[in-house]
């Protein structure tokens, strides 16, 4: 496995998170299989991968929640294994599921744990009802919590991420489940946190979401780093140019694939529905060599266009060529 | 959705660090808020007990005691065992739901005393055994039992009742911690419970019994819990009687104490 080291230069900030060969075993899986991080304060750094690639392990490591079998971290300068309590008192985390209490009203469930941080009275009744204005909860603040919508317990659950300002939030998969309006405006929290100096590591299964909010990405499957970098330098080192290709004829698809492959030396991705192909073209010359050999070869081209690739397509080069790699190595 | 979130987004530092005794206490103002926000769970809490001293009294009493007047006067002290053993039941469903939901992450993830979470579920507990106890013994007392020993004799009772509630609790936060559903907690709990609290001598006076069973009756720890609550309430308890109903939670408590926080950790 060759870890494509994208770019080595991270900035000079001191690092917020630093990770050594972190491991976690479930028996016979390898959850977590070795990976490094090191993120520098007031980043947003996603961790992008596809279900049960190692996301939420790793998350729940770094935020002291499962112990590792194997390397080391440190969080805001504190060793996960030495020093979790005093990880605990510079973190939080926004679990996947909702880490509410749904018979509580949202202004309890923070009132509770404004005191479970140390508030007294006044001062964590103020903090609660600041936090619920701030995340436009203030209506429902004495509704109990299973009433909310997806939208509002998602608030309530970043709201009660940062009752004391943690050094590093940590996110997992923060707007699975939400309608696009309910997204926006939790990508819109995320980058006000960041501004305002909190370090976010977020975990995500959409490259979108990794696109516009990450400042870096790790691409990650099969626990392991497969890459990292910014969106970028991702797209950029998975090839500088892609050929995408739509057919007049679905038919004819694993055949122009097959060409394509051949005349660009590549892995083809295919999309049967839009019968589109791209792949990675060294060259706009190569590029229109293999058009040519297709039209001569008749088949119909619907569209064709050269640019750089999408997210979506530099995580399927990444993932399905690892993938690739080890069928072969298994053969 | 439009509102500026600088308020909730100002730099809070963290307070002093509050003490495992604040962290309790929060946990405990949770359980009574559930109460609060909750009050149907306490009708299931308090039906089957209601329905055991109604149906044993006047189905059973006249049989087993002569009249149901005298076998209330046996059976109530019985039956308050009986309700704070199936409260626990409860108490580690909810465990088991509050960890399948990952609110137990949050908690997991403060800076807090790793135990307090623990804590404030016996706060929930022991309100939830005041108040069922409450409401069976003034049942009782309304359909003619008399505790012989007088508003002491109840006290008395009531605190060795609580012992029990934090012994058996053990029990049932252990199983919660390690069955994820809730439904599967109950069953498992009742399944262990109901022999347990009938091949005992709440209901009935073991001297029918066949010998072997008799045996076991004899050193059913919930006989002897019985057995002691029934003399606190009516002045006959010796220190000894008292001592033997409070093995049982002493060492529910000193062995299952320690799991409980190795199987938190180890989540």
């Amino acid at each position: 496995m060759d870890v494509q080291t994208v770019n080595t230069d991270v900035s000079s900030r001191p690092l917020a998170i630093e990770a050594r060969g972190l491991a976690k075993a479930y028996g016979e899986l390898r959850a977590v299989d070795g990976i490094d991080l090191a993120v520098p304060e007031g980043m947003i750094f996603a961790i992008l991968g596809p279900n049960g690639a190692g996301k939420t392990t790793l998350m729940r490591m770094l935020a002291t929640l499962a112990a590792p079998d194997g390397g080391s971290a440190r969080v805001m300068g504190h060793d996960l294994a030495t020093a979790p309590q005093a990880v605990r008192g510079s973190i939080a985390m926004t679990g996947q599921f909702a880490s509410l209490d749904e018979d509580l009203t949202g202004r309890e469930n923070l009132l509770l744990l404004a005191r479970l941080w140390g508030f007294r009275g006044r001062t964590a009744r103020q903090r609660a009802d600041e936090l619920l204005e701030s995340f436009d909860l203030t209506d429902a603040a004495k509704k109990q919590v299973k009433s909310y919508s997806g939208g509002m317990r998602r608030r309530l659950d970043i709201a009660a991420s940062l009752v004391v300002t943690p050094g590093v939030l940590f996110l997992d998969e923060p707007t699975t489940g939400l309608d696009p309006k309910a997204r926006q405006s939790v990508w819109r929290m995320i980058r006000e946190l960041a501004g305002s100096g909190v370090t976010i590591l977020l975990t995500t299964q959409y490259l979108e979401e990794a696109d516009q909010l990450a400042e870096r990405i790790a691409v990650i499957d099969h626990g392991r780093k497969i890459a990292e970098g910014t969106s970028r330098q991702l797209k950029a080192a998975t090839g500088s140019g892609f050929l995408h290709v739509a057919l007049a004829d679905p038919a004819r698809l694993d055949e122009a694939a097959g060409m394509l492959e051949g005349c660009l030396r590549g892995v083809a991705q295919r999309s049967v529905e839009g019968a589109e192909i791209s792949i990675v073209a060294p060259s706009p010359a190569e590029a229109n060599k293999a058009l040519a050999a297709l039209i001569a070869d008749g088949i119909e081209l619907a569209d064709f266009s050269m640019g750089s690739p999408s997210l979506d397509e530099v995580f399927f080069a990444l993932t399905g060529g690892e993938r690739r790699v080890a069928e072969e190595a298994g053969a | 959705m439009s509102q500026p979130i600088e308020g909730g987004l100002r730099k809070v530092e963290r307070p002093p660090e509050p003490s495992a005794l604040s962290n309790a206490l929060a946990f405990g103002w949770r359980a009574v808020l559930k109460f609060r926000h909750v009050p149907e769970q306490l009708f299931d809490l308090v039906m089957t007990p209601i329905m055991f001293t109604l149906l044993f009294t006047f189905v059973f009493g006249g049989a087993l005691a002569g009249s149901p007047g005298e076998y209330l006067q046996f059976f109530l002290p019985g039956i308050l065992v009986q309700t704070v053993c199936f409260n626990a039941v409860y108490s580690g469903m909810n465990l088991s739901t509050d960890l399948g939901k990952g609110l137990f992450d949050r908690f997991r993830s403060l800076p807090i005393w790793s135990l307090a979470p623990f804590a404030g579920l016996m706060v929930g507990d022991v309100l939830r055994h005041l108040i069922a106890g409450g409401i069976i013994l003034t049942i009782g007392l309304v359909l003619g039992y008399r505790p012989e020993a007088g508003i002491a004799g109840v006290a008395g009772g009531f605190l060795l009742l609580l012992a029990i509630g934090f012994g058996m609790g053990w029990i049932f936060i252990v199983l919660g911690l390690l069955i994820s559903t809730p439904t599967t907690v109950m069953t498992l709990g009742f399944s262990f419970l109901f022999p347990l609290v009938f091949a005992s001598n709440i209901m009935v006076d073991p001297v029918t019994m066949p010998a072997w069973l008799r045996a076991f009756v004899e050193v059913n720890p919930v006989s002897l819990m019985a057995s002691a609550i029934r003399g606190l309430m009516s002045g006959n308890a010796s220190l000894g009687d008292v001592g033997l109903a409070l093995v049982a939670p002493a060492v529910l408590t000193l062995v299952l104490a320690p799991v409980t926080l190795r199987l938190y950790r180890r989540q």
